[in-house]
């Protein structure tokens, strides 16, 4: 077929006008502020706004009856360092939140090799592990609150089903208790009474024995702990478990023609491949953890005594309930340097990760 | 150093589908045997189940005659190198090359000995305290092959090894690892899909495809006297052309169809006529592609005719081409098998309309 019998490609006579902004967003830079504007705006309104307020209120003596702010210096922090209870509650910040991480980054890695394994029945237990993480948080912790609670304690119950703790006829009988063996290994301390509970049933009086878990500081203390671990958990796993199976599989093939064993095989292939990532999950988790006021809001409301109490929990009941506003600021602001610590090191491991 | 020997070897996958189908091997000590088909063809799962890698359904594996069908890959004593390298990202070309070491507890010294024994032999002293992706590709791959050679196994493994090296390196990496294989004279089993890698490497090569055995041999003997029709298509550049008739399949290669003038008169041969559709010039060669009448309908051949013939040739002109009877090659058409010649009929070829 020669040129001259081709079939004519139509052109159009008559050119169209050009209008320019139809292009407008093939322009990187603007369409890249375009993308980033809404959450630019919400970050301002609701984080940098917010912020700064809270800075301003904490060198006034600012009240939620008063909102000018009178400038005072460093009266505020000065008193609110003085307060006890607030030097317990940074305390817990860093206890619970160091406790629970160790805990959970040690949990997660281990439940992430196991769904890493090829197994029958493996979604539905993925999907149990996933469970907590999908549970809004207030309505988890409102969950445990009745499993601790101390009177009708299902694990209480579970207990004295299986006879650590004691269902007796009428008072006095010795029972050696879960409390007892904890103070003998001195996880609890050994002051620490056991409750005995007393009740009518008929003509009988039947007394049965309660942990007590949130009306007593030790066993208060690991249950908001325990409650942080089982939210955390989840979320940890997963993206641990995204890093294992990220590892090449000729890579596990290589370590099994060079025959090595598991132990060798987990602490210098597989740990140190997910060390990143594992780092990523931890970051985060102390983030969530830190800053975490649900779990002790509902729990134990820093009860008893205020042993369980953490810094959110005491901004909000001196800031909020005490009508406090500057003391609340301040007390909210020491979590400030912790977590931008950990946000700075969380975007340098993401941003090297990137570059490898 | 050991023979490999596999029995009705079959590897099944829970959908039914059959990876391996009842495969017998025999590789001698040192040879050097290609595995080679197209992908899909099972050639990496039969290497993988000689290796350990993968469980196997049914069949034996013997290795220097005992029996290590269900070992582990640490019991057999071999070494494999992947398509990937699959060189630990987080350890240098030292920690790298040792670890096969550190795993049999060798001690530090002895380890230090053997890497740099094992470096040597691949010019790789001076990256080993590099990280692999310090390294370009080619280095990578001699990383991978230090690692597999250092703890001398008895049986050396290699996955496409060259696949991801670009066309250069690839030509001499192909030199470098037969010389070196040469020299080791380990039995070594290399899988590929590039049949010019397998002719050029195998001291035998065994064709595979859909899981079947399709022929063993050396790389003269399949080109010669290829098993069936697949083997006498998957080998060659270009490969063989095969033409249906009533009778059979017969088979000739590109080089073995040429103008009739330049064959000798006196030779017995088969003519065809033959239509010129395009012609490609390669340099050392002319690539000459056509049409030729054939049972059913006109089939498509290529002709490849050595510069040194200088006979024109143009497209849409109709020429005729010859094949020496002792270059034909006969394939049964039911089977695709080879089989003796039998007469066929040439009418097809002479009252044809090309």
């Amino acid at each position: 077929m020669s040129v001259a019998e081709q079939p004519k490609n139509p052109t159009t006579s008559a050119p169209k006008k050009e209008r320019t902004w139809e292009y407008a967003l093939d322009n990187e830079r603007l369409l890249g502020m375009t993308l980033l504007l809404p959450a630019v705006i919400y970050i301002i309104l609701l984080v940098a706004v917010p912020f700064f307020l809270a800075i301003a209120y904490s060198f006034s003596d600012a009240t939620i009856g008063d909102q000018s702010l009178d400038f005072v210096g460093l009266e505020t922090y000065e008193r609110v360092i003085k307060n006890p209870t607030f030097q317990t509650a940074l305390y817990n910040n860093f206890r619970f939140t160091i406790i629970a991480q160790v805990l959970v980054t040690t949990l997660s890695i281990i439940l992430a090799l196991i769904l890493a394994q090829d197994f029958r029945g493996k979604w539905l237990f993925r999907f149990l592990i996933l469970l907590p993480w999908v549970t809004p948080i207030a309505l988890g912790s409102v969950g445990w609150l009745y499993m601790l609670d101390t009177l009708y304690s299902p694990i209480d119950y579970v207990l004295r089903e299986v006879g650590f703790l004691a269902n007796v006829e009428g008072k006095g009988e010795f029972v050696r208790s879960l409390t007892n063996i904890l103070q003998d290994i001195g996880i609890v301390e050994k002051d620490t009474a056991l409750k005995l509970n007393c009740e009518m049933r008929g003509t009988r009086e039947i007394c049965f024995f309660n942990m007590q878990w949130l009306a007593q500081p030790d066993t208060a203390l690991y249950s908001v702990i325990a409650v942080h671990v089982w939210r955390m958990l989840p979320l940890s796993t997963i993206i641990i478990l995204a890093g294992l199976t990220a590892i090449p599989k000729d890579i596990k093939d290589a370590v099994a023609i060079d025959g090595v064993g598991p132990i060798r095989e987990f602490f210098e292939v597989t740990l140190p491949l997910i060390a990143p990532i594992t780092g990523i999950a931890t970051l985060f988790g102390l983030i969530y953890t830190f800053t975490d006021v649900i779990v002790v809001a509902i729990l134990t409301k820093g009860n008893p005594a205020n042993e369980t109490q953490v810094l959110p929990y005491w901004a909000y009941l001196k800031g909020i309930q005490g009508t406090n506003l500057s003391e609340g600021a301040a007390i909210a602001l020491f979590m400030f340097p912790f977590l931008l610590v950990v946000a700075v090191i969380t975007l340098t491991l993401i941003s090297r990760r990137e570059v490898t | 150093m050991s023979t490999v020997e596999t029995v009705a070897l079959v590897k099944h996958y829970d959908n039914d589908v059959i990876a391996v189908n009842s495969i017998d091997l025999h590789i001698k000590e040192g040879e050097f045997l290609v595995l080679l088909g197209p992908s899909g063809s099972g050639k990496t799962t039969l290497l993988r189940m000689i290796a350990g890698l993968e469980k196997v359904t049914s069949g034996k594996i013997y290795m220097g005659g005992r029996d290590v069908t269900h070992l582990p890959p640490r019991a057999r004593n071999l070494s494999m190198v992947f398509q990937s390298y699959a060189l630990y990202p987080h350890m240098s070309v030292f920690g790298n090359i040792a670890f096969p070491l550190k795993a049999k507890g060798l001690p530090y010294q002895e380890r230090k000995k053997k890497v740099e024994w094992a470096a040597s032999l691949f010019g790789i002293e001076q990256y080993l305290q590099r990280k692999p992706r310090q390294l370009s590709g080619g280095q990578r791959q001699r990383v991978a092959l230090a690692r597999a050679l250092v703890h001398e196994p008895s049986v050396f493994l290699l996955d496409e090894p060259l696949s991801n090296l670009d066309a250069q390196l690839r030509a001499s990496a192909r030199d470098e690892i037969k010389q070196f294989q040469r020299r080791i004279a380990t039995t070594t089993i290399y899988v590929t899909h590039d049949q010019v890698e397998a002719m050029g490497m195998g001291d035998r090569i065994a064709v595979m495809n859909h899981g079947n055995m399709h022929q063993i041999g050396t790389p003269q003997e399949l080109y010669r006297e290829p098993a069936d029709t697949f083997v006498a298509t998957f080998l060659g550049s270009p490969p063989m052309n095969l033409l249906n008739q009533k009778e059979c399949i017969i088979g000739f290669h590109p080089e073995h169809f040429l103008p009739k003038d330049i064959i000798h008169e006196e030779s017995p041969r088969f003519e065809f006529p033959f239509r010129v559709t395009r012609v490609e010039y390669l340099g050392a060669d002319r690539f000459v592609y056509g049409i030729v009448p054939s049972e059913s309908g006109h089939t498509r051949v290529i002709s490849k005719i050595p510069s040194l013939v200088t006979v024109p040739l143009e497209t849409d002109q109709l020429y005729t081409f010859a094949v020496l009877k002792e270059d034909m090659k006969y394939f049964d058409k039911k089977t695709g098998k080879r089989i003796d010649p039998i007469p066929f009929s040439m009418a097809v070829f002479e009252h044809a309309e090309v």
